[in-house]
Protein backbone atom coordinates (compact mmCIF):
# COMPACT_ATOMS: atom_id res chain seq x y z
CA UNK A 1 0.00 0.00 0.00
CA UNK A 2 1.48 3.73 -0.94
CA UNK A 3 1.33 6.47 1.51
CA UNK A 4 -1.25 8.18 -0.72
CA UNK A 5 -3.47 5.23 -0.39
CA UNK A 6 -3.43 5.68 3.55
CA UNK A 7 -3.78 9.49 3.32
CA UNK A 8 -7.20 8.80 1.47
CA UNK A 9 -8.59 6.36 3.23
CA UNK A 10 -7.41 7.72 7.30
CA UNK A 11 -8.76 11.41 6.12
CA UNK A 12 -5.32 12.56 7.11
CA UNK A 13 -3.84 15.94 6.41
CA UNK A 14 -0.75 16.10 4.29
CA UNK A 15 2.30 18.65 6.16
CA UNK A 16 4.69 18.41 3.61
CA UNK A 17 6.94 15.83 1.93
CA UNK A 18 4.53 15.39 -0.74
CA UNK A 19 6.65 14.15 -3.06
CA UNK A 20 7.06 10.94 -0.98
CA UNK A 21 3.46 10.14 -1.30
CA UNK A 22 3.99 7.00 -3.25
CA UNK A 23 6.33 5.40 -0.95
CA UNK A 24 5.50 2.20 -0.54
CA UNK A 25 4.46 1.10 3.14
CA UNK A 26 6.12 -2.06 4.99
CA UNK A 27 4.31 -1.36 7.97
CA UNK A 28 3.87 0.70 11.06
CA UNK A 29 5.97 1.72 14.33
CA UNK A 30 4.51 3.68 17.39
CA UNK A 31 6.88 5.21 20.05
CA UNK A 32 7.76 8.76 21.09
CA UNK A 33 11.33 7.71 22.01
CA UNK A 34 13.46 8.92 19.26
CA UNK A 35 15.94 6.77 20.95
CA UNK A 36 13.78 3.33 20.52
CA UNK A 37 12.69 4.42 17.13
CA UNK A 38 16.16 4.62 16.30
CA UNK A 39 16.77 1.24 17.36
CA UNK A 40 13.85 -0.65 16.35
CA UNK A 41 11.67 1.21 13.63
CA UNK A 42 12.26 -0.75 10.48
CA UNK A 43 12.97 0.47 6.83
CA UNK A 44 9.12 1.40 4.95
CA UNK A 45 7.66 1.44 8.68
CA UNK A 46 4.60 4.70 9.37
CA UNK A 47 5.91 6.07 12.48
CA UNK A 48 2.83 7.59 14.25
CA UNK A 49 4.26 9.48 16.93
CA UNK A 50 3.44 13.53 18.98
CA UNK A 51 7.15 14.53 18.42
CA UNK A 52 7.23 17.63 16.35
CA UNK A 53 11.10 18.34 16.80
CA UNK A 54 13.38 17.78 13.48
CA UNK A 55 15.10 15.26 14.72
CA UNK A 56 12.01 13.13 13.77
CA UNK A 57 12.93 13.65 10.06
CA UNK A 58 16.81 12.91 10.34
CA UNK A 59 15.43 9.89 11.91
CA UNK A 60 12.59 9.25 9.32
CA UNK A 61 15.27 9.36 6.72
CA UNK A 62 17.91 7.14 8.65
CA UNK A 63 15.97 4.57 8.82
CA UNK A 64 14.42 5.06 5.94
CA UNK A 65 10.97 5.33 6.99
CA UNK A 66 7.56 5.41 4.73
CA UNK A 67 5.87 8.26 6.63
CA UNK A 68 5.20 9.93 9.78
CA UNK A 69 1.95 10.59 11.37
CA UNK A 70 1.59 13.01 14.08
CA UNK A 71 -1.55 12.50 16.35
CA UNK A 72 -4.15 14.71 18.27
CA UNK A 73 -3.87 17.59 15.76
CA UNK A 74 -0.32 18.52 16.61
CA UNK A 75 1.62 20.04 13.89
CA UNK A 76 5.44 19.68 12.69
CA UNK A 77 8.11 22.24 13.80
CA UNK A 78 8.97 24.89 10.84
CA UNK A 79 12.62 22.73 10.65
CA UNK A 80 10.37 19.38 10.52
CA UNK A 81 8.50 20.41 7.67
CA UNK A 82 12.38 21.61 6.38
CA UNK A 83 13.70 18.50 6.13
CA UNK A 84 10.64 16.14 5.09
CA UNK A 85 10.62 18.27 2.08
CA UNK A 86 13.93 17.88 1.80
CA UNK A 87 13.98 14.32 2.28
CA UNK A 88 10.60 13.50 0.30
CA UNK A 89 9.18 11.90 3.64
CA UNK A 90 5.47 13.12 4.18
CA UNK A 91 4.32 14.44 7.29
CA UNK A 92 0.90 13.16 8.36
CA UNK A 93 -1.54 15.04 10.77
CA UNK A 94 -4.57 13.69 12.45
CA UNK A 95 -7.02 14.74 14.76
CA UNK A 96 -7.46 11.03 16.26
CA UNK A 97 -4.89 9.76 19.04
CA UNK A 98 -2.32 7.15 18.63
CA UNK A 99 -4.29 4.45 20.36
CA UNK A 100 -6.92 5.19 17.53
CA UNK A 101 -4.79 5.87 14.00
CA UNK A 102 -2.79 2.89 15.16
CA UNK A 103 -5.50 0.68 15.63
CA UNK A 104 -7.09 1.72 11.74
CA UNK A 105 -3.63 1.83 10.29
CA UNK A 106 -2.88 -2.12 11.41
CA UNK A 107 -6.79 -2.68 10.21
CA UNK A 108 -5.79 -1.47 6.73
CA UNK A 109 -2.57 -2.71 6.53
CA UNK A 110 -3.80 -6.06 7.50
CA UNK A 111 -7.11 -6.30 5.42
CA UNK B 1 43.23 28.54 40.51
CA UNK B 2 41.90 27.14 43.38
CA UNK B 3 39.55 24.32 43.78
CA UNK B 4 35.59 24.30 44.52
CA UNK B 5 33.07 21.40 44.70
CA UNK B 6 30.34 21.63 43.10
CA UNK B 7 26.74 20.60 42.78
CA UNK B 8 24.78 22.35 40.46
CA UNK B 9 21.65 19.91 40.31
CA UNK B 10 20.11 19.85 43.57
CA UNK B 11 15.99 19.15 44.33
CA UNK B 12 14.12 20.61 47.36
CA UNK B 13 10.78 20.34 49.20
CA UNK B 14 9.35 22.10 46.43
CA UNK B 15 10.16 19.51 43.84
CA UNK B 16 7.02 17.02 44.07
CA UNK B 17 9.76 14.09 44.21
CA UNK B 18 11.83 16.18 46.52
CA UNK B 19 11.79 14.47 49.74
CA UNK B 20 10.49 16.73 52.78
CA UNK B 21 13.49 16.69 54.37
CA UNK B 22 15.26 18.95 51.39
CA UNK B 23 14.22 21.90 53.04
CA UNK B 24 16.54 25.01 52.52
CA UNK B 25 18.38 24.87 55.87
CA UNK B 26 18.81 21.07 55.98
CA UNK B 27 20.32 21.07 52.28
CA UNK B 28 22.94 24.06 53.18
CA UNK B 29 23.77 22.30 56.55
CA UNK B 30 24.36 19.40 55.15
CA UNK B 31 26.50 20.92 51.74
CA UNK B 32 28.62 22.62 54.06
CA UNK B 33 29.08 19.75 55.90
CA UNK B 34 29.58 17.66 53.43
CA UNK B 35 32.36 19.74 51.86
CA UNK B 36 30.98 20.86 48.76
CA UNK B 37 31.70 24.75 48.24
CA UNK B 38 29.28 25.79 45.41
CA UNK B 39 24.96 24.00 45.07
CA UNK B 40 22.38 24.84 42.49
CA UNK B 41 19.26 24.81 42.90
CA UNK B 42 17.06 23.16 40.10
CA UNK B 43 13.48 22.03 41.09
CA UNK B 44 11.07 20.60 38.66
CA UNK B 45 10.09 24.10 36.36
CA UNK B 46 9.96 26.11 39.16
CA UNK B 47 12.80 28.34 40.74
CA UNK B 48 10.49 29.52 43.94
CA UNK B 49 12.43 27.65 46.28
CA UNK B 50 16.19 29.49 45.08
CA UNK B 51 15.87 32.63 46.87
CA UNK B 52 15.76 31.28 50.59
CA UNK B 53 18.39 28.90 49.58
CA UNK B 54 20.85 31.15 48.40
CA UNK B 55 20.20 33.61 51.37
CA UNK B 56 20.88 30.97 54.03
CA UNK B 57 23.83 30.39 51.66
CA UNK B 58 25.28 33.93 51.75
CA UNK B 59 25.37 33.85 56.25
CA UNK B 60 26.65 29.94 56.27
CA UNK B 61 30.07 31.23 53.28
CA UNK B 62 28.19 28.80 50.63
CA UNK B 63 27.72 30.19 47.02
CA UNK B 64 24.30 29.02 45.52
CA UNK B 65 23.61 29.78 42.11
CA UNK B 66 19.49 29.84 41.27
CA UNK B 67 17.69 27.86 38.68
CA UNK B 68 15.60 25.33 37.94
CA UNK B 69 15.49 21.97 35.94
CA UNK B 70 12.85 22.52 33.22
CA UNK B 71 10.96 19.80 31.05
CA UNK B 72 10.76 20.57 27.61
CA UNK B 73 7.93 19.41 25.28
CA UNK B 74 9.92 16.68 24.45
CA UNK B 75 10.31 15.47 27.74
CA UNK B 76 13.73 16.62 27.27
CA UNK B 77 14.86 17.49 31.30
CA UNK B 78 17.23 20.68 31.10
CA UNK B 79 18.95 22.41 33.63
CA UNK B 80 19.14 26.52 33.94
CA UNK B 81 20.88 28.46 36.20
CA UNK B 82 21.02 31.96 36.05
CA UNK B 83 23.39 35.09 37.37
CA UNK B 84 21.13 37.06 39.74
CA UNK B 85 17.55 37.00 40.32
CA UNK B 86 16.05 39.85 37.59
CA UNK B 87 16.97 36.97 35.52
CA UNK B 88 15.76 33.93 37.67
CA UNK B 89 12.49 36.00 37.69
CA UNK B 90 11.97 36.60 34.21
CA UNK B 91 12.59 33.33 33.76
CA UNK B 92 10.14 32.10 36.04
CA UNK B 93 7.30 34.21 34.00
CA UNK B 94 8.57 31.96 31.25
CA UNK B 95 7.65 29.57 33.18
CA UNK B 96 4.25 30.47 34.24
CA UNK B 97 3.08 31.08 30.43
CA UNK B 98 4.70 27.62 29.15
CA UNK B 99 4.25 25.30 31.84
CA UNK B 100 1.25 22.66 31.15
CA UNK B 101 -1.53 23.12 33.29
CA UNK B 102 -2.49 19.57 35.26
CA UNK B 103 -3.60 19.53 38.79
CA UNK B 104 -1.03 17.95 41.48
CA UNK B 105 -2.47 15.30 43.35
CA UNK B 106 0.05 15.30 46.08
CA UNK B 107 -1.12 12.00 47.15
CA UNK B 108 0.35 10.34 43.92
CA UNK B 109 2.93 12.54 43.00
CA UNK B 110 3.94 14.10 46.45
CA UNK B 111 4.03 17.48 47.87
CA UNK B 112 5.32 21.16 46.08
CA UNK B 113 5.98 23.49 48.87
CA UNK B 114 7.90 26.57 49.50
CA UNK B 115 9.58 26.91 52.92
CA UNK B 116 11.42 29.62 54.68
CA UNK B 117 14.74 29.58 56.19
CA UNK B 118 12.89 27.79 59.51
CA UNK B 119 10.98 24.93 57.40
CA UNK B 120 7.31 26.94 57.86
CA UNK B 121 5.67 25.93 54.41
CA UNK B 122 4.57 29.50 52.79
CA UNK B 123 3.13 27.98 50.26
CA UNK B 124 1.57 25.18 48.31
CA UNK B 125 1.72 25.00 44.18
CA UNK B 126 -1.56 22.91 43.22
CA UNK B 127 -0.38 23.18 39.59
CA UNK B 128 1.73 20.25 38.54
CA UNK B 129 5.44 20.84 37.71
CA UNK B 130 6.88 17.80 36.74
CA UNK B 131 4.42 18.57 33.79
CA UNK B 132 6.86 19.81 30.57
CA UNK B 133 6.43 23.11 29.23
CA UNK B 134 4.84 24.04 25.64
CA UNK B 135 7.74 24.74 24.40
CA UNK B 136 10.91 23.06 22.69
CA UNK B 137 14.17 22.56 23.85
CA UNK B 138 15.61 24.82 21.44
CA UNK B 139 12.79 27.29 22.64
CA UNK B 140 14.43 27.01 26.20
CA UNK B 141 17.70 27.35 25.25
CA UNK B 142 17.36 30.40 23.20
CA UNK B 143 15.77 31.88 26.60
CA UNK B 144 17.99 31.10 28.98
CA UNK B 145 20.88 32.20 26.81
CA UNK B 146 19.29 35.87 26.21
CA UNK B 147 18.79 35.84 30.00
CA UNK B 148 22.52 35.38 30.24
CA UNK B 149 22.18 32.32 31.99
CA UNK B 150 23.66 28.37 31.62
CA UNK B 151 21.71 26.21 29.72
CA UNK B 152 22.94 22.05 30.95
CA UNK B 153 21.20 19.34 29.56
CA UNK B 154 20.51 16.82 32.43
CA UNK B 155 21.51 13.25 33.23
CA UNK B 156 22.05 13.25 29.59
CA UNK B 157 22.83 8.90 30.03
CA UNK B 158 19.55 7.76 31.16
CA UNK B 159 17.37 5.83 29.20
CA UNK B 160 14.16 8.69 29.75
CA UNK B 161 13.76 12.27 30.09
CA UNK B 162 17.37 13.02 29.00
CA UNK B 163 18.17 14.65 25.79
CA UNK B 164 19.22 11.44 23.66
CA UNK B 165 16.25 9.66 24.99
CA UNK B 166 13.59 11.95 23.91
CA UNK B 167 15.10 12.99 20.39
CA UNK B 168 17.57 10.22 19.86
CA UNK B 169 21.10 12.15 18.62
CA UNK B 170 22.18 15.68 19.20
CA UNK B 171 19.45 18.25 17.87
CA UNK B 172 21.99 20.32 15.52
CA UNK B 173 21.15 23.91 16.52
CA UNK B 174 21.27 23.63 20.27
CA UNK B 175 23.84 25.44 21.92
CA UNK B 176 24.56 23.95 25.25
CA UNK B 177 26.78 25.09 28.18
CA UNK B 178 27.97 21.93 29.00
CA UNK B 179 26.08 17.99 29.38
CA UNK B 180 25.37 17.21 32.56
CA UNK B 181 26.30 12.89 33.59
CA UNK B 182 24.28 11.21 35.92
CA UNK B 183 26.30 10.15 39.57
CA UNK B 184 26.79 6.77 37.86
CA UNK B 185 27.96 7.57 34.55
CA UNK B 186 31.70 7.54 33.18
CA UNK B 187 32.87 10.42 31.61
CA UNK B 188 34.61 8.21 28.66
CA UNK B 189 32.18 5.66 28.04
CA UNK B 190 29.34 8.84 27.64
CA UNK B 191 31.53 10.25 25.17
CA UNK B 192 31.84 7.00 23.22
CA UNK B 193 28.41 5.68 23.41
CA UNK B 194 26.61 9.27 22.27
CA UNK B 195 29.51 10.47 20.06
CA UNK B 196 29.63 13.58 22.45
CA UNK B 197 32.27 16.04 20.52
CA UNK B 198 35.65 16.64 22.61
CA UNK B 199 34.91 20.76 22.60
CA UNK B 200 31.36 19.90 24.50
CA UNK B 201 32.00 19.57 28.41
CA UNK B 202 30.77 17.06 30.52
CA UNK B 203 29.69 17.83 34.25
CA UNK B 204 28.35 15.31 36.97
CA UNK B 205 26.23 16.51 39.68
CA UNK B 206 23.32 14.48 42.01
CA UNK B 207 20.54 15.10 41.14
CA UNK B 208 19.61 14.64 44.81
CA UNK B 209 16.05 14.41 46.21
CA UNK B 210 16.81 12.88 49.55
CA UNK B 211 19.75 13.96 52.09
CA UNK B 212 21.42 11.24 51.32
CA UNK B 213 21.90 12.26 48.13
CA UNK B 214 23.93 15.49 48.58
CA UNK B 215 27.65 15.99 48.38
CA UNK B 216 28.68 12.02 47.39
CA UNK B 217 28.79 13.19 43.45
CA UNK B 218 30.26 16.63 42.05
CA UNK B 219 32.28 18.17 39.40
CA UNK B 220 35.87 20.39 40.81
CA UNK B 221 35.61 23.34 39.33
CA UNK B 222 39.13 24.69 38.43
CA UNK B 223 38.64 28.43 38.91
CA UNK B 224 39.24 32.51 40.67
CA UNK B 225 36.45 32.53 42.74
CA UNK B 226 33.25 30.83 43.30
CA UNK B 227 31.04 32.93 40.96
CA UNK B 228 28.76 32.38 38.41
CA UNK B 229 30.89 34.18 35.85
CA UNK B 230 33.90 32.09 37.16
CA UNK B 231 31.63 29.17 36.43
CA UNK B 232 30.75 29.84 33.09
CA UNK B 233 34.41 30.93 32.15
CA UNK B 234 35.58 26.85 33.89
CA UNK B 235 32.59 25.30 31.88
CA UNK B 236 34.56 27.28 28.61
CA UNK B 237 38.20 25.98 30.00
CA UNK B 238 38.80 29.61 29.68
CA UNK B 239 42.15 30.65 30.80
CA UNK B 240 43.38 27.70 32.41
CA UNK B 241 40.43 27.20 34.22
CA UNK B 242 39.11 23.99 33.90
CA UNK B 243 36.30 21.66 35.64
CA UNK B 244 36.96 17.90 36.80
CA UNK B 245 34.95 14.89 37.21
CA UNK B 246 36.61 12.97 40.46
CA UNK B 247 37.12 9.29 38.98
Amino acid sequence: MKVSEIVEKLDLKVYSGRKGLDREISGGYVSDLLSDVMGNAQEGEVWITLQVHQNVMAIASLKDLAAVILVNNLEPHENTVRHSDDENIPVLGTSLSTFEISGKLYQLLNQ
Amino acid sequence: MKSFRTDLHIHTVLSPCGDLEMSPLRIVLLAKERGLDIIGITDHNSTRQCKVVWELGQKAGLTVIPGCEATTREEVHCLTLFPDFDALNEFQDFLDMHLTIIPNEASLFGYQVVVDEDENILEEFHNYLGASLDISVEEVEQKVHELSGIFIPAHIDRPRNSLFSQLGFFPPELKVDALQISKLAEEIAVRQKYWIKPDITLVKFSDAHYPEDLGKTYTIFEMEEPSFAEIRRALKGEAGRKVIIPQ
